[in-house]
């Protein structure tokens, strides 16, 4: 498969993070449809290290996953603490913000 | 350009430095300008004395200017000028004016005149004044201006004339409305100035033309050359300062002013108001005699305007019931005649100075002898409630009675001998000028005897508070000397062309050829006098209705209202502009304020509306980055397209 | 070689297809489940056929440390903090937000179908390439990407490093929860309970011959159920008591009519009427 469609699908993939990200309600699942567009990315790293022929690619795309699970530890830390305070995990609470 | 009519009528005069007695030539502006100064600056304290230190300062001026006339005559009547420069003032460019007194006949002649009147005046308001708490701030006034009006007679050049005629007009201002708390007074006092300011501007325009035409504004630089310039330029300038003249001198269209400007107090009326400063147009036309000798055009309407005055101001003499009003339309009338005789040229520029001295010296004694009648009467004006005084103020009665005779031209008072010449004269220029001067010497002396007979003869009307006396002799014995000046200043001035000969270097003289002949002209003008003064006298000397009847002839109704001079400037001038600044003002909040408003409404709005984006939630939030991404891919695949 | 590489594309086309096929249908499962467990499975889903695809994109060291870390890790510990947040939370899946979904949808759709698009405007041809070469370079593909991160890339390696030190420390103290007060004992929790409305301990949830949950509310004598029996967790749900159990007690005790009629006669439920 030439590499055009690896990134076909990524940019799916992506897309229905983005989309997700605007669409649910709870933190959490916001919080996985960000992970959904990391792998996306991730995807797209490692097919055109595969094209290029060197491993900078995947090597970037490993370290991508470093972050994101050092992301992901300290972002669900934050929600259980705020879940503990709030009682709601629901990104629609906190709207204090508003005009 | 005529220039052989004026052959034998250019001034001739030159001017020298100043030696002798004229290097104290500052002194006579410096004396009561000092007053002045004192007795403003040092306020209350100087209440005790202040009016006699005002009234000394006026009285040295008068001696130094009799001892700088005695040193004239001593000269030959071409070298009799003098020019002391005192500072440089205004180098701007191509510009210069300096301040420089000039002393020749003219200005001597004024400055006689203004210094001796003036002095007399202050002697007299010593006890005119007497029960008025702020007598030191009149004086003060008074002197300031003294000084002004020596200061325009005595520049050497327009602009700084233009100091003087301002300085007058300020001294006017606060002289009329001096009994602030009166409102009719501060009513006068901002009228009187705000129509002088519409001469003022065409003064000031008249000084840019000069400049413009002549290179410079000094009298003798600008009559060195008048010869050259052309009629138009000079026509244009001439124009300009024929208003200046209407300004100050209270003459037809500008004439509103005097006499509503009877609301200050007697002898402002008399000082400023008869004898010096309502002269200043008749002595800016006579020192411009080159300008106006170049453009007979203006001439013309300088002729026009005196005699349209004369009858102008007579008529409304005829029906005020105030006795200083009277005096004001007659004042109005005389300079008509002053102002008439200068529009004629050399034959006329003389006789406009002598009428004007002896027209200072019997307004200003009627003025005074009216302000004596006023004083007892507790300052009652209305002529209706006097009524043979004859027999309790005989000293007023008497010096009255020659002012009377010399306003009417009866011989041998001095009005006679100035009048008459003017009448010659116009009718050396026109039939029609001629005439109106000899049936508006008729005329006058119908309402003068109105005026006398009302006051002094026929009989006693006077209310139940009243208790005339003569006044004290610090008032009288100014009315006795400006009486005594009546009687004889015309033929004193007369006597062997004196007067023709003192002035004829500076303004220039010619005997007019009047086409009747003289004697016929004198006679027939002494007729109608005698005749108007019967028919008012038969008139006024029974009985007179203590209020002024209302089935009059319409003549008579517009007189009463100053012939509609109020009114015309009112619906021409006044409410247009009032209704101008409603509309500019309605302009400017509707339109600039409300611009502005509506910048401030609109941002409001724009900003109540764009704040609803801020909704609080972060998908929104998320969505609008959505957007912004999109937007940017999209315009990435717009450019590779 | 082409032949190889004829199968080896044929085979990479159909695990292309099938496991991206899946990976979609993961994402798109996971962004329409309504409970919060499911679209953390989807997603999952979504993560190990993203593994197969990078074994098959020549990376099977990524591919490993996908499952293991990505799958194994990362999304476990989602499910362990969905549990403390609350794992029947559902969303309703329909929009609170005025003016959010209309343009979500066609942004979301149009961001897509722009990036899609701009990949086939872009490089019309990207060639597959590969990575034989380098995957043999160093004697294998983990022995590649270590010598990368190791020599080149040493200094990034270190700095995520310490980011993850700091990760943790930064979980740990995020959730620690200081305790401002001395724990209760034994004694001072019997003390308070006796105080309370219900001293006694509270029932245990019900068992019964087909069903023994957690999730099972005990009977009371009448029939009905006990809701203090269950966890307050699961007594939010909408939980009846299955009316097949209760069929089930019904013909248990039909024997018992006296039981029974001493029942109804206590209680005034019409639910005894029924039977």
């Amino acid at each position: 498969m030439t590499t055009d469609h690896y990134i076909a699908l990524a940019a799916i993939l992506f897309s229905l993070g983005a989309f997700g990200m605007l669409f649910r309600r709870n933190a959490i699942v916001v919080f996985m449809c960000v992970e959904l567009m990391l792998n996306a990315s991730n995807l797209a790293f490692v097919a055109f290290a595969r094209m290029h022929g060197n491993l900078e690619g995947q090597v970037f795309a490993f370290f991508t996953m470093v972050v994101a699970a050092a992301e992901v530890v300290v972002g669900l830390a934050i929600i259980v603490v705020i879940f503990r305070t709030r009682r709601s995990a629901s990104v629609d609470e906190p709207s204090l913000l508003r005009f | 350009m005529g220039a052989d009519l004026l052959a034998s009528a250019t001034p001739t005069i030159t001017y020298a430095p100043p030696e002798g007695v004229f290097t104290y030539t500052w002194l006579l502006i410096a004396l009561p300008l000092f007053g002045a100064a004192v007795l403003l600056m040092f306020g209350r304290r100087t209440d005790k004395w202040g009016h006699l230190l005002a009234t000394a300062l006026p009285i040295g001026s008068f001696v130094l200017a009799v001892m700088m006339w005695l040193a004239l005559l001593a000269k030959p009547s071409e070298d009799r000028g003098v020019i002391q420069h005192l500072w440089d003032w205004v180098f701007v460019g191509n510009f210069t004016a300096n301040v420089g007194l000039q002393i020749d006949q003219l200005s001597m002649t004024f400055i006689l005149l203004i210094t001796g009147v003036g002095s007399l005046i202050h002697i007299y308001s010593i006890g005119y004044m007497a029960d008025d708490p702020k007598r030191r701030l009149f004086f003060a006034y008074l002197n300031l201006f003294v000084a002004a009006m020596l200061l325009l007679v005595m520049a050497d050049n327009y602009l700084l004339l233009y100091v003087g005629w301002e300085g007058v007009g300020l001294a006017s201002y606060l002289l009329i409305g001096f009994w602030q708390y009166k409102p009719s007074a501060a009513v006068a006092a901002k009228k009187a100035f705000v129509v002088n300011r519409v001469g003022d501007f065409g003064l000031s325009i008249a000084i840019m033309a000069i400049f413009v035409a002549f290179g410079s504004v000094t009298f003798p630089d600008v009559f060195a050359q008048a010869g050259e310039s052309s009629e138009g330029t000079l026509t244009w300038i001439g124009l300009l300062l024929l208003l200046a003249a209407c300004g100050k001198s209270a003459q037809f269209p500008l004439q509103s002013w005097l006499l509503d400007a009877m609301e200050g107090p007697t002898p402002v009326s008399a000082l400023i108001h008869a004898a010096t400063m309502v002269t200043a147009g008749v002595y800016l036309i006579a020192r411009s005699n080159p300008i106006f000798d170049g453009a007979p055009t203006a001439q013309t309407v300088v002729i026009f305007i005196g005699a349209f005055t004369l009858i102008f101001g007579a008529i409304i003499g005829l029906a005020k019931d105030e006795i200083k009003k009277v005096l004001a339309g007659s004042t109005m009338s005389q300079i008509g005649y002053m102002v008439l005789a200068a529009g004629l040229g050399p034959i006329g520029y003389v006789f406009a100075i002598f009428h004007l001295v002896n027209h200072g010296f019997f307004k200003a004694n009627m003025f005074l002898g009216a302000g004596s009648v006023m004083h007892s009467f507790n300052n009652q004006e209305d002529m209706r409630r006097f009524g043979a005084i004859r027999t309790v103020m005989v000293v007023t009665f008497i010096t009255f009675a020659s002012g009377w005779l010399a306003i009417m031209g009866v011989p041998p008072f001095s009005g006679f001998y100035s009048k008459d010449k003017i009448i010659e004269a116009a009718f050396a220029h026109s039939w029609a000028a001629g005439l109106a001067a000899m049936i508006g010497a008729g005329i006058t002396a119908f309402y003068m005897t109105r005026l006398f007979t009302m006051t002094f003869l026929g009989k006693k009307r006077w209310t139940d508070d009243v208790h005339p006396h003569e006044s004290p002799s610090i008032m009288t014995i100014p009315l006795i000397i400006l009486g005594i000046a009546s009687l004889v200043s015309g033929f004193l001035l007369a006597w062997n062309g004196a007067i023709e000969k003192w002035l004829e270097p500076v303004v220039g003289f010619e005997h007019p050829e009047p086409p009747i002949p003289i004697p016929v002209i004198s006679g027939a003008t002494l007729a109608l006098v005698i005749v108007g003064a019967l028919l008012a006298y038969q008139q006024y000397r029974r009985e007179v209705p203590l209020t002024a009847p209302t089935s009059v002839s319409p003549l008579t109704v517009a007189a009463r209202k100053d012939l509609y001079g109020d009114a015309f400037n009112e619906a021409v001038f006044m409410r247009p502009g009032q209704y101008l600044t409603r509309a500019l003002v309605w302009f400017d909040n509707r339109s600039i304020d409300g611009t502005l408003l509506a910048m401030g409404s609109a941002t409001a709005g724009l900003s109540s509306r764009m704040r609803k984006w801020q909704t609080g939630y972060s998908r929104s939030y998320a969505l609008s980055m959505l957007i912004g991404a999109f937007l940017l891919f999209a315009a990435l695949l717009v450019v590779r397209l | 070689m082409t032949a190889t590489l004829a199968v080896q594309n044929t085979g990479e086309a159909a695990v292309f297809w099938i496991c991206g096929a899946l990976a979609v249908l993961g994402a798109m499962g996971m962004l329409f489940s309504r409970k919060a467990v499911h679209s953390a499975l989807f997603l999952a889903m979504t993560m190990i056929n993203l593994a197969i695809l990078y074994v098959s994109l020549s990376a099977p060291f990524l591919g490993m440390v996908q499952v293991i870390v990505y799958t194994g890790a990362i999304m476990m510990l989602f499910l362990f903090v969905l549990m403390v947040v609350g794992v029947d939370s559902s969303d309703s899946l329909i929009e609170t937000l005025k003016g959010q979904r209309g343009p979500a949808i066609f942004f979301g759709l149009g961001f897509g179908v722009l990036l899609v698009g701009l990949l086939g405007q872009g490089t019309s041809d990207m060639p597959a390439g590969s990575l034989e070469q380098a995957n043999t370079v160093r004697g294998g593909n983990l022995q590649g990407i270590a010598e990368l991160i190791f020599t080149r890339y040493v200094f990034a390696f270190e700095v995520t490093s310490a980011l993850l030190i700091t990760a943790a420390l930064g979980a740990m103290i995020l959730t620690h929860q200081e305790h401002y007060k001395p724990k209760a004992t034994q004694r001072e929790l019997s003390e308070a309970r006796f105080k309370g409305p219900h001293p006694s301990p509270l029932p245990p949830p019900g068992t019964f011959a087909r069903h023994n949950a957690v999730d099972t509310p005990a009977l009371l004598p009448d029939g009905s159920a006990a809701e203090v029996s269950l966890p307050r967790p699961m007594a939010l749900r909408d939980t009846a008591v299955n009316r097949v159990d209760v069929e089930e007690v019904d013909e248990v005790m039909e024997g018992h009519d006296v039981v029974v009629d001493e029942l109804d006669a206590a209680t005034d439920d019409t639910s005894g009427e029924e039977r």
